[in-house]
């Protein structure tokens, strides 16, 4: 039984990252066919990569929209977290729930609707507009990330803070910030993360500044492009792979600092 | 120094605080006592601002506390769980209220060792909040709120995390930093020796309640009501009755000791519907010894039961004609013989060891 077990587990794996394996094996092969058998190692496809003004201007527009649609939701989130968290007050399971509901509502609807009221609305598409529709499917993953750091915050911290004759704003600045970092850094990361690719918004509301997915999107109508492509994508892999290591460190160290090893998740 | 004065507190409709008046004098050792949900710390909760009562006032030296805020009060607490701040030293977290005053930095330090020497913390400055024990913990608390120098000291149960023996040599520590201090305390426990052994005055609370305020000997001794004595020690509660009254003094009938005239000025106060009943502490009935008279008044009564615990041995008795046990408790002495079940025996007793009690 152990052994079916096991072989159950390898090819899930295998299933599950397989294919993201495929990327730099490509990105490194000296041809424009994807296809086997390989027939050479190569770094050209990097260096294509370079010369696209394309690409970079749509890697600027991509880290400025997940930059500040990071922020922004991480920041309204932290509010209605601990409003959600520390207070009871009417109508609050309702708007907490109507928060939460991009998080299940389809994109495409999303977008649409999006595009049809900034439309009416007479505002111009642009990367703010895409900021906007990012923080809105954003907003719920932060929350469920921070509602977690201020139900772990023992309410007698803050307390104990005003107890000793500090205001709010300073309790917030000296004892509540410090101890929801961790939550905060996770909160950002998914947040730049959800943004960074996501496709569906981003093409309703990008206008004539696409963002690096809708880029990617517009090449892959050239075959010649898709090599290069295919570095792009092994570039992506390893930053995200450095970014989520990134968190998980200062996670790590954070919880040691705190004492609270035996704790993970806080 | 504090007035609580006519509190009411709901949540919703549950009445968590009613009809609240209480006075803590200036420099006293002020305990709240209750089971849990009687709403001690709601009001120790209320001292300190954190919450705000329906209607009544709390006065601190005479100023309305309405309108201000915890962090505008002469009060500091000492929460249950400690409320150590983890990403703070030791050192951080006893200077972190300081820090509105404006001291510069010599000062600050001067301060922060003087009073980590009070509560016996020198040298561990530097240590993290987390690398501390349960009752180190607590005294860094204590030091973070002293430091303030407030003019009165909340505790909600400081003690009941630690074990047995730390929280009895932290009980007579507080106790003893309080004397020298000369600051109020005031204390949420629901451990009745705790507040036996460290108060000036305790208030008894039972929902929402203060069932009464007295000093721990009177509250053993003279208890009200039958819960606040049910509360402390054992007690045997008997049917009573009360025969005639005089101006003076009144005829009381408690079952199994018979008649009794007590003083009018010891007959409790009792509402409209509710029953009278007599209270006799087990310590305060002894089994006679035969040829003993000196006792004032003798009942015969046989044992029922027998528990030996080493110092004392506790014996039911029952008396004639009733049916309800009685807890006799006799210290054991070397000559002193362990009667056996079924032995009749005389009980003796004295006018003293009956207290009236509101059955409520």
């Amino acid at each position: 039984m152990s052994s079916v077990l096991r072989l159950y587990i390898l090819v899930f794996i295998l299933f599950l990252y397989a294919p993201t394996l495929l990327l730099p094996l490509f990105a490194f092969n000296d041809s424009t066919i994807i296809a086997f058998p390989l027939s050479g190692f190569t770094f050209k496809w990097f260096g294509v990569l370079w010369q696209e003004a394309g690409l970079q201007s749509a890697v600027t527009n991509s880290m400025i929209i997940a930059t500040a649609s990071s922020i922004l939701a991480t920041t309204l989130a932290m509010l209605a977290s601990s409003a959600s968290v520390r207070h009871t007050f009417p109508g609050k399971a309702p708007m907490m729930g109507f928060i939460m509901v991009p998080m299940f509502l389809p994109e495409i609807i999303v977008g649409v609707s999006l595009l049809t009221m900034l439309v009416l609305a007479g505002m111009p598409l642009s990367i703010y507009t895409i900021i906007l529709g990012h923080t809105l499917i954003c907003v719920p993953f932060c929350i469920a990330i921070l509602r977690s750091s201020f139900q772990h915050l023992d309410p007698s911290m803050e307390e104990a803070s005003l107890d000793l004759g500090e205001t709010r704003a300073t309790t917030f600045r000296r004892i509540t910030l410090p101890l929801i970092v961790p939550g905060v850094i996770s909160s950002l990361l998914i947040a730049f993360t959800i943004s960074l690719d996501e496709f569906v918004i981003a093409f309703f509301l990008s206008g004539t500044e696409p963002t690096l997915p809708v880029y990617i999107w517009s090449q892959l109508r050239f075959p010649k492009k898709i090599p290069s492509i295919m570095a792009l994508g092994t570039v992506l892999l390893v930053v995200s792979v450095c970014l989520l290591s990134l968190s998980e460190v200062i996670r790590r160290r954070n919880a040691r600092r705190l004492g609270l090893d035996h704790k993970p998740g806080v | 120094m504090i007035e609580l004065e006519n509190i009411q507190k709901y949540y919703g409709q549950y009445h968590a605080l009613r009809d609240v008046f209480c006075h803590i004098a200036e420099g006293e050792f002020f305990s709240l006592l209750g089971p849990s949900g009687s709403g001690k710390t709601t009001l120790l909760r209320t001292i300190a601002g954190f919450e705000h009562p329906d209607s009544g006032d709390v006065k601190i030296d005479g100023q309305s506390m309405a309108k201000v805020p915890p962090n505008k009060r002469p009060t500091n607490m000492v929460f249950q769980s400690y409320a150590i701040f983890p990403h703070m030293n030791v050192a951080e977290n006893v200077a972190y209220g300081l820090r509105s005053r404006r001291l510069n930095k010599t000062d600050t330090k001067r301060l922060v060792r003087e009073t980590l020497a009070k509560v016996d913390l020198v040298g561990y400055e530097d240590r993290a909040a987390h690398a501390m024990s349960g009752g180190q913990r607590q005294r860094v608390a204590l030091a973070r709120a002293l430091i303030l120098k407030p003019k009165v000291l909340l505790l909600d149960e400081p003690l009941s995390a630690l074990d047995r023996k730390l929280r009895e040599e932290m009980q007579s520590e507080l106790r003893r930093l309080q004397r020298n201090l000369g600051i109020t305390f005031v204390l949420v426990t629901h451990d009745q020796e705790e507040a036996l052994t460290m108060s000036d005055r305790v208030a008894v609370m039972f929902e929402g309640r203060i069932a009464q305020i007295d000093s721990p000997e009177t509250l053993y001794r003279q208890p009200a009501t039958r819960p606040v004595a049910e509360f402390f020690g054992s007690m045997n509660v008997l049917f009573a009755e009360v025969l005639a009254q005089s101006t003076k003094d009144a005829t009381v009938n408690v079952e199994g000791l018979g008649n009794i005239s007590i003083p009018a000025d010891q007959i409790p106060t009792i509402a409209a519907g509710a029953a009278l009943c007599a209270g006799v502490r087990p310590e305060l009935m002894t089994i006679l010894d035969q040829g003993d008279t000196t006792a004032e008044k003798q009942t015969e009564a046989v044992i029922t039961e027998v528990e030996y615990r080493g110092e004392l041995t506790y014996y039911d008795i029952k008396f004639p004609g009733t049916q309800q046990p009685v807890c006799v408790s006799m210290r054991n002495t070397t000559t002193r013989r362990i009667k056996q079940v079924g032995d009749t025996v005389r009980i003796g007793w004295g006018r003293d060891s009956v207290v009236l009690l509101a059955d409520q």
